[in-house]
Order: C-alpha cells, then structure tokens, then sequence
C-alpha cells in the first residue's frame, strides 16, 4: 500500500518537495520509526529531519504524536511547529 | 455548552471586514450582551519586513480550527462564534487573523477569543515566512515557546 506524505514550511523546502508517494518498507509502525526511515533517504531528508523531536505530525489532516501508529494512514504530513495566529 | 451553535470558520486569502463580520454575527439577535474581537495583524518589525507569507495545510487548517472552536463552545456559553484566518502574501498592517466570541455576558466572550488565539497559534497548520524589505532571504518565524506555555495553561482551568 503506498502512502502519500505531505511536507510544509522548512521540512518541505529542505526535503525539496511538497508532496510524494511512498511504499514503506516492513517494521515502519509508528510515526517516530516513519522518521527515522525517512532521515536515512538522502541529504535534504537528514537535515529536514535531523531534530525529529521538533517535526509535527498530521495523519489524515488530524495532529498525533510521535508514538501514534501508522497502519492505514493515507496520507501523513510532516511539518515544523505551526506559527499561524 | 453552546447548544445548536455552529461557528463560522473561514481559511481564505482575501481580507476580511471585522465591521461586517460583527454585524453577521449579530444581526437579528438580541439575546447578545458581549461580543469580542481579536484581529491580529502583520508587523513590519521596526521597517524590515515587506511582507509575510502564511503557507497553510489546505486540507486541514479549516478542519482543525473547526475542532478549536468546537472546543470553545463547548466550554464557554456562546451565542455567536467566527474564525477568519487568512493565508497567501500579507503585508505589514494588513489583517491575518479574526475571532469574533459573543455571549449574553462578558466574561465567557472575553475568556473564548484568547482560548481560541492561544490554540490556533500553536495548533492551526499555518506557518509565516517573512519577506524583507532589504530583499535578503527572509527566514521561517520561530514557534515562541510563550505561546507554547499560552495553550497549556488551558488545560488545568475549568471543565474540558
């Protein structure tokens, strides 16, 4: 099953994309292993990256924390802390 | 606590009239004894700012400030409730963000809009870049850990 990931603010320029379709791989259950995979996909993705603890989280438009699992997620999106307002 | 009240909430790129929002608010009603407005605007921070630009989440940001003022009304006696939140380029005294609270009494007007301005700050998907006047490259605005601690402090008062 493929996921679309959605990246915002600084994630997604320094990631280099808005949006992508991914399969991801067997052991990938919570949004903080989702991290960590996606660190290890090249040099935007470690530096967008690189303070996971710090990366927001939305699955299917509604904020979770970094423990929350991922199975049936169509749609996860990464982004810094909001600063709307 | 708010029986039956559906807020307006609006995500949109053009401004807005805080005049003509109050008056669609409360227009016809006479159960209305309070109505207060936040607007907040885009600084230019001492003449170094031309502009912010507010990128948002479209498919969420309507949707989780929907969720904002469903926690609002429940926690406050409303009659009345609207959250306009503008996106795109926006320049320094132009509006970003209105919340319009209306209650038979004060009290619960007043204590709704800060709720509501605490939460959208730290949990409405939008983000401001700024745009300098000296054309070098304008940064992300940082999250203030202030507004953090804003939001939190809503969670050990009154009934959830």
């Amino acid at each position: 099953m493929t996921t679309r990931l959605i990246y915002f603010a600084w994630v997604r320029e320094r990631i280099g994309t808005s949006e992508e379709e991914v399969e991801l791989p067997d052991g990938i259950e919570t949004v903080a292993d989702l991290l960590r995979w996606l660190q290890s996909r090249g040099e935007g993705y470690e530096h967008a990256l690189q303070y996971p603890d710090v990366i927001r989280v939305a699955i299917n438009q509604e904020h979770v924390d970094h423990r929350e699992k991922i199975a049936g997620a169509r749609e996860i999106a990464l982004f810094p802390p909001m600063t709307g307002g | 606590m708010s029986a039956g009240l559906v807020p307006t909430v609006r995500v949109q790129r053009q401004d807005f009239d805080v005049a003509a929002e109050i008056a669609e608010l409360t227009r016809g009603r006479t159960d209305i004894g309070a109505v207060v407005t936040f607007s907040g605007l885009c600084r230019d921070e001492q003449g170094a700012l031309s502009a912010l630009e507010l990128e948002h989440y479209p498919a969420m940001a309507e949707a989780e400030i929907g969720r904002i003022a469903a926690q609002a009304l429940e926690r406050w006696s409303l009659q009345g409730l609207a959250v306009i939140h503008r996106h795109g380029k926006i320049a320094p005294g132009e509006n970003i963000v209105l919340v319009v609270a209306a209650s038979a009494h004060r009290q619960a007007a007043f204590e709704a809009a800060n709720f509501l301005m605490d939460y959208l700050k730290s949990r409405a998907p939008f983000w401001k870049k700024e745009h300098r006047v000296d054309g070098a490259e304008g940064g992300w605005v940082e999250a203030r850990e202030a507004d953090a601690l804003a939001a939190r402090r809503w969670k050990s008062k009154g009934p959830e």
